[in-house]
């Protein structure tokens, strides 16, 4: 009796005990949606119909991402119009694309941009012409518009359960670590100030524009953490936000990223961190740079061989929408896809591309949007912020598509989630299989933690998978030379991505893009004013 | 007889640690100092348990079955007075908060003396059974365990999910059930059957009725949060809103704050509207943002040749509430009915996004910047988008917070509207209910104060005109930055201007 009596005393406490937990409310609605894979993946296994008509054209640029749209932007405002800008997706903008819903617009991809310094001066010159930089675009600081900077509070991180303000992990550190954070940002902050005899600084941002001082280019061959390692940095804060730095803007943990991008990312700019931002991340800086482009832009065009002649070069483009294919004939080429499908696509391809381009690689990213019938709440420390970073998390946080709202009553909201798949490539590849449903179970479970009652705020998770969105700037890959024949370019074909700075960033697509047109309108003889 | 009497041990440390923690909550949710409370309640409640052990040495019982008689009343007690401990000082506090702290520790005495006597009977009934060493480790290992399961559980599960009232009778009803299994258990080997039963009936009884009317007793407790009579309680999607009426005066609280009384509201609203729209003598169009008690709109009505009034606010309760109470219809003069008037409700700043029109005369009567949600209310993208709804002669009054409590903050108003291309006006008044409160005018003109006040006033006369504008030193002008979106300086500021004087 005793026994019996027992096991039904404890199960029924158990019972009890997990009523709560295990009574999981069934996975909202969503979709989940990538890059065109389908398309993309038959250039492994080209069967495409032959081309059925051709059509002439001074310059063809192949991609319409920030690299493709910048290449057109500039070319348009130099009076060039005869360019044609071939997409394969449905619409143009690369990683800086958009979806909206009943709620609220929502990125699907890259959604900030830190305030540029002066040596970004195409970035500065798109801003102006956007109305969003006000005045001087080559003053040290200009002014911006309030609407797309960062409304505060801008960012707050989640550790040992309690909200803390801003990004440097400070809850519960002792001084010693802190003094770890000071000396390393006293030394980044001389490394801002910093200028070397040709006037450039050590990291400049596009990074052409750096210091080329030996010293500095070795922190190419080793990586951020052993850096951080060799000069006494200890402070795991300093590890954590290092290793963050690095997933966040290049997809790669600090023990994969080479020391010179990752104190590139510390010491390329002088804002205080302020970023520019808006609902829709920065599909509005990319439909900013297509409005140029506008009525010359073919969407769903699969470019899928380049054959580089004499005078001109073919490019054959098959029309998903149309099942058929066209020939563009070009006088001039600008290549702004990533540089991985070179080998696929360029009929002939020099060997030194080939050779630079071995042992590349792509870091693949998971964005989830989650619609929610009400901003979470917060249960100990700093209100809802736009960036929200939880410290114990493979995932890098969530950012509120509704914070630049004008707007004060509460209400529905979208977040955006972000992984990127830093891990090595096989369980990355596993982990890239993974369904909506598997992807939305494990967004669920690292957002629980803060926010326990997300299972019943949330009303759609919707995921977007890109499996090749950023370069890696894995150690050697930035100052290696691998990225010199790209650079150069040649007669009749310039490269113009982000991918030639070896780093995925906004400003360094833009400027390729720009350096690019800019090389294509010297040959075509037209006459333009340098944005550059 | 052994393992249930275990069980028990588990159950009943759990209850024991959950009633300490309650009321430590309870005590730091009510009195603040969180250290203080949690470290004053642990302490005297481990100091009781200390007394109730040694007063079992007095429990005398001839038998084990004596023993177990006295378990059980025990149980039941403990359940009783724990179960009910978090409603009871709840309401208490409400009622009076100077016996609060007797009460609070006199009930974790008591509950800890009780809880104290548990452990020692339970050891003293399963002596006969269990060799000693074996007793005094499973004891007190079931005893430990218990304390562990709870302290994790009350954070995690039950203070979140289920408050601290409802946390409390749970505990209790365990409690309560531990006497009544033991009951049944041994019922063969205790006398005093149907006593005990109706005891364990009694008390389970009451806990169920306490889990049903915990929501009830919340509201009967925030009734006595109030020393006014509530003539009108509810909550909208946006905030709680209550009338109280004592004797001839009537008040709003939103979310516990005093938002009026009917003795001083037209000092405030005479202030916010009149030196203004006096001013504006062709003002015909006049938007109201905020101001859904139509305080404001009574005002503005009294000028004949304002022919159109919007009124912009959030809360549709809010608007219904003041349109439609015979008694709020009488403090606005049944404005809101006015067939000038038209009722928009609607997010300000969305509603002045999606709008093309313009007015000669804003009222922006918004509450104080206390979060950056309403932050985003005072600041330079939302004047700026303000401006894009004023005529070029119109002008703007604005609410401004205490140029005494919160200076900087107010000052910070004053220098966010210039900020945004505005020439300012910065004027108060003295409203007992408030005490000193700060109002700005702003327009794309130099502000001049008007001759005369053309409609009946209390308060804002033609010679009390000029005392408005004029700042002594304790209030002067300080200097302040703007309030932007980017930076929200405003919340800030005011928090700390605001925590400053609620600590005195």
């Amino acid at each position: 009796m005793d026994r019996r009596d027992f096991l039904v005393a404890t199960s029924s406490a158990a019972a009890l005990a997990a009523c709560g937990a295990n009574a999981l409310p069934p996975l909202p609605p969503g979709v989940l949606t990538g890059a065109n894979e389908v398309l993309g993946h038959r250039l492994r296994q080209p069967d495409f119909p032959a081309p059925t008509e051709t059509r002439k054209v001074s310059v063809a640029i192949v991609g319409g991402g920030i690299g493709g749209l910048s290449a057109a932007w500039k070319l348009a405002r130099s009076g060039c119009d005869d360019f044609l800008l071939l997409e394969m997706e449905r619409e143009a903008g690369g990683n800086s694309r958009s979806a909206t819903n009943e709620v609220s617009a929502y990125p699907l991809g890259a959604h900030y941009l830190p305030l540029p310094p002066r040596e970004a001066r195409a970035t500065r010159a798109l801003l102006a012409e956007l109305g969003v930089l006000q005045g001087d675009p080559d003053a040290a600081h200009p002014t911006y518009d309030e609407k797309y900077l960062c409304h505060a509070p801008q960012e707050r991180l989640y550790t040992s359960g309690y909200w803390q303000d801003g990004l440097w992990p400070t809850l519960g550190v002792p001084a010693a670590e802190r003094a770890h954070y000071a000396r390393f940002q006293d030394f980044i902050g001389e490394l801002r100030q910093r200028r070397d005899g040709a006037g450039r600084r050590p990291f400049a941002l596009p990074l052409a524009l750096s210091s080329r001082e030996p010293q500095l280019r070795a922190l190419d061959r080793t990586t951020m953490r052993d850096w951080l390692l060799a000069q006494g940095y200890t402070a795991p804060g300093l590890h954590w936000l290092a290793d963050y730095a690095c997933r966040d803007d290049y997809g790669t943990s600090a023990a994969q990223t080479s020391a010179w991008a990752g104190l590139h990312y510390f010491a390329c700019r002088d804002g205080d961190g302020q970023v520019l931002t808006a609902p829709e991340g920065n599909a509005w800086l990319a439909r900013g740079l297509a409005r140029a482009a506008a009525g010359r832009v073919q969407q769903n065009a699969l470019v899928f061989r380049v054959e580089q002649r004499k005078t001109d070069t073919v490019c054959d483009v098959y029309l998903a929408a149309e099942s058929r294919s066209i020939r563009i004939i070009s006088r001039e080429l600008i290549w702004a896809a990533p540089l991985f499908l070179l080998p696929r696509v360029f009929a002939n391809p020099p060997p030194q591309w080939l050779e630079a381009l071995r042992g590349a690689e792509y870091a693949p990213w998971i964005v989830a949007n989650l619609t929610l019938k009400e901003a979470p709440g917060t249960r100990a420390g700093q209100p809802l912020a736009w960036d929200n970073v939880l410290h114990d998390s493979a995932a890098l946080g969530y950012v509120v598509a509704t914070h630049q709202a004008l707007r004060y009553a509460p209400g529905p909201t979208v977040i955006t989630w972000y992984r990127a798949l830093h891990e090595e490539s096989a369980s990355r590849g596993r982990r890239l299989l993974l369904d909506r449903a598997g992807w939305a179970n494990e967004v669920l479970a690292d957002l629980s933690r803060p926010h326990p009652e997300i299972r019943e705020l949330v009303t759609r998770i919707d995921v977007h998978r890109h499996a090749h969105a950023m370069i890696r700037p894995l150690p050697g890959r930035l100052w290696g030379g691998h990225r010199t024949p790209f650079e150069q370019g040649r007669a009749g074909v310039q490269f113009a991505h982000a991918d030639v700075s070896g780093l995925s960033l906004f400003e360094e697509a833009n400027y390729r893009g720009v350096l690019a047109a800019e090389r294509t309108l010297r040959r075509l003889g037209v006459s333009f004013a340098s944005s550059l | 007889m052994q393992r249930p009497l275990l069980v028990s041990v588990f159950i009943v440390a759990s209850c024991g640690l959950a009633y300490e923690l309650i009321a430590g909550a309870l005590a730091s949710y009510l009195l603040g100092d969180s250290v203080t409370q949690f470290s004053t309640v642990i302490g005297a409640y481990l100091f009781a348990m200390g007394i109730g052990s040694w007063l079992s040495k007095y429990v005398a019982a001839a038998s084990v079955s004596g023993l177990l008689v006295r378990f059980i009343q025990i149980e039941l007690l403990v359940g009783l007075l724990g179960g009910l401990s978090a409603g009871l000082l709840f309401l208490l506090f409400t009622l009076h908060a100077g016996p609060f702290r007797f009460a609070l520790y006199g009930l974790v005495l008591l509950i800890g003396i009780l809880v104290g006597l548990e452990i020692p009977l339970i050891m003293r009934i399963l002596k006969s059974e269990v060799e000693f060493k074996d007793l005094v480790a499973k004891v007190l290992s079931f005893d430990y365990i218990g304390a562990l399961a709870v302290s994790l559980l009350f954070p995690l599960l039950l203070a979140p999910h289920l408050g601290l009232v409802r946390s409390a009778l749970l505990f209790g009803l365990l409690n309560a059930l531990v006497a009544a299994w033991a009951l049944w258990l041994f019922r063969e080997r205790i006398g005093q059957l149907a006593a005990l039963r109706t005891q364990c009936v009694v008390v389970i009884g009451l806990l169920l009725l306490g889990f049903g009317f915990a929501g009830q007793f919340v509201s009967l407790a925030e009734a006595n949060l109030y020393n006014e009579d509530i003539v009108h309680a509810e909550s909208s999607p946006y905030q709680r809103l209550v009338v109280t009426r004592y004797r001839d005066e009537t008040r709003l609280y939103l979310n516990h704050n005093l938002q009026f009384s009917s003795r001083d509201e037209y000092r405030y609203h005479e202030a916010l509207v009149h030196p203004g729209l006096a001013a504006l003598p062709g003002a015909r169009r006049v938007l109201v943002l905020g101001g859904g008690d139509g305080m404001a709109v009574r005002e503005i009505l009294k000028y004949p040749q304002v022919d159109s009034i919007v009124l912009v606010d959030l809360d549709p309760r809010m608007t219904e509430l003041f349109a439609r109470s015979p008694l709020l219809r009488e403090l606005n003069g049944n404005a809101l009915a006015s067939s000038k008037l038209t009722i928009v409700n609607a997010d300000a700043l969305q509603w002045l996004e999606a709008s093309t029109e313009t007015f000669d005369f804003v009222v922006a009567d918004f509450p104080d910047p206390s979060n950056y949600s309403l932050g985003k209310l005072y600041s330079t993208a939302f004047y700026r988008l303000l401006k894009q709804h004023v005529a070029e002669t119109g002008m703007v009054a604005i609410q401004a917070t205490s140029p005494m409590y919160a200076r900087q903050s107010y000052w910070t108003v004053v220098a966010t509207l210039e900020a945004a291309g505005w020439r300012t006006a910065p004027y108060h008044a003295l409203v007992p209910s408030f005490g000193e409160w700060g109002f700005i005018l702003a327009g794309k003109r130099e502000y001049r104060p008007p001759a005369g006040i053309p409609v009946a006033t209390r308060f804002v006369t033609p010679d009390a005109l000029p005392a408005l504008f004029h700042f002594p030193p304790d209030m002067a002008r300080v200097a302040a930055e703007p309030n932007r979106l980017d930076n929200q300086n405003l919340v800030r500021i005011f928090e700390r201007e605001w925590g400053r004087v609620q600590a005195h």
